[in-house]
């Protein structure tokens, strides 16, 4: 899936058996999924915390927008970009 | 004990809960002579060992065998894994779940099954399991795991009877509901080392087989996720075998010896440590068995001066042992390998005739047949 087709009332969630994990052995954060370990850099882990399967794509933006008080175009772009990446892996589901 | 700051930490744990298992197959993975169940760690033990590997780092356990489902305290396994923050994956045959133990699994937070299949032809696949019945049995395991709401990967070893039948495996698995498929072409270690005149394709079957499922991958995409496993005997460089020897994964047997990877125990002089008397970590990071071939130190040429030593390794310790007499030689399957020839000629010799019949994986054949 393309970034820009997301759908703004699209629900991300992680699918079961993909779980975002920190691992303090190594002090990262990490998503898990069958016979795959993908390292989450800082920023897609509160992407990825948020995928709750409550939040809409559009209010999980804000939201990251009012945390960490940055552009929210810019936000838009890069939870788009990691979301349709991981969908393509089917590690989420939108 | 501190982490040595070369030596990475692991991220995954084959645990062997058993070598008990109602299948034949015969090309099982597990040595041919196997640990009887007044042998096996109890379940305190695969608990203990369980903590221990979250604290090392261990990312996912994989709950196999023999069996897994064979052990009785299956669920208390699990429960225990998904306590301490472990990822699990169940590999079985699916032959010992019942529609009420896969719930209960479920209930305890397993995360992932794997479930194997002979062949896409019901009659093929009993016969290559050994055990009447196992195909149709597998239909109602598929439709139990895919009902709890589990993740399934359906793995499928290809060998001499199944290998006109790659494709229809992989589509045998989506009607099976499996977001994965992993076709794995038989590697010969263990029962299918004993097997291999049995097993092994000719090179052009092989080869016809990997394009059909190399065509899959693009028809299915986004339906199934297809992980290909190719001949290694076919091949022209070895395969990374384990990522690397003690540098990714472990492997714990049924007794609870640890292994660098499951064919371990046929490179003679080798000391293996056992949980029963040390700790994981110290096992991980000082076991004799694990700093034998550890990085790259140990190599001779041709991998010595090769640019790929990082990349794959040198190959299998293990195939090196057994097709070449030393396990520090280049895995023979490498075209720069001295002894490259003697896979040609294996190739050639096991293929040329009509496949024998199998010798079936058993737990009570002792002495194991050479």
């Amino acid at each position: 899936m393309s970034a820009a087709a997301i759908s703004e009332a699209s629900l991300p969630r992680l699918p079961r058996g993909v779980r975002l994990k920190h691992d303090d052995a190594r002090n990262e954060w990490l998503l898990l999924a069958p016979e795959r370990i993908l390292k989450a850099d800082p920023i897609a882990a509160e992407i990825l915390k948020r995928c709750t399967g409550e939040a809409t794509l559009a209010a999980i933006v804000d939201d990251l927008a009012a945390s960490f008080g940055a552009d929210r175009a810019r936000i838009d772009t890069d939870v788009r970009t990691l979301l349709a990446g991981l969908a393509d892996k089917r590690m989420v589901e939108l | 004990m501190n982490a040595p700051v070369n030596v990475p930490r692991p991220v995954g744990l084959l645990a062997e809960l058993t070598h008990r298992c109602p299948l034949g197959c015969p090309y099982c993975s597990n040595p041919l002579e196997m640990d009887a169940r007044t042998g096996e760690l109890d379940t305190a033990t695969w608990q203990r060992i369980f903590s221990e590997a979250a604290e090392l780092g261990i990312i996912h356990i994989h709950l196999s065998g023999g069996e897994p489902a064979s052990r009785r305290d299956l669920v208390d396994i699990v429960a225990h894994c998904a306590r301490v923050g472990l990822y699990t994956n169940l590999i079985t045959s699916g032959i010992g779940l019942t529609e009420e133990r896969v719930a209960e699994l479920s209930r305890a937070g397993l995360d992932h099954v794997q479930l194997s299949i002979q062949d896409s032809d019901a009659e093929s696949a009993d016969r290559i399991a050994g055990y009447e019945g196992a195909f149709a049995r597998k239909r109602d395991v598929a439709r139990w795991v895919i009902a709890a709401g589990f993740p399934l990967t359906v793995n499928a070893v290809i060998h001499r009877a199944n290998v006109s039948r790659a494709g229809a495996m992989v589509k045998l698995a989506i009607e099976l509901g499996a977001k994965r498929v992993e076709i794995a072409h038989t590697q010969y270690y263990g029962w299918a080392k004993t097997n291999r005149a049995a097993l092994l394709p000719s090179r052009a079957d092989a080869e016809r087989a990997i394009a059909e499922v190399e065509a899959l991958r693009e028809v299915y995409k986004g339906v199934i996720v297809i992980d290909h496993v190719i001949p290694d005997y076919h091949a022209h460089f070895p395969k990374a075998c384990m990522g690397g020897w003690a540098r990714r994964t472990l492997n714990v047997t049924p007794s609870g010896k640890v292994l660098p990877c499951h064919a371990a125990e046929t490179i003679p002089g080798l000391e293996f440590w056992n949980v029963r008397e040390r700790g994981l970590a110290e096992i991980w990071y000082a076991s004799p068995a694990f700093q034998a071939f550890r990085g790259t130190d140990w190599m001779i040429e041709p991998c010595r001066s090769c640019p790929r030593q990082e990349s794959d390794f040198g190959g299998c310790r293990c195939q090196a042992m057994a097709l070449t007499g030393h396990a520090r030689n280049a895995d023979p399957v490498c075209h720069l390998s001295p002894y490259h020839h003697r896979v040609e000629a294996i190739v050639s010799e096991d293929t040329a005739d009509a496949a024998p019949d199998y010798i079936y994986r058993r737990l009570q054949r002792t002495p194991a047949p050479v």
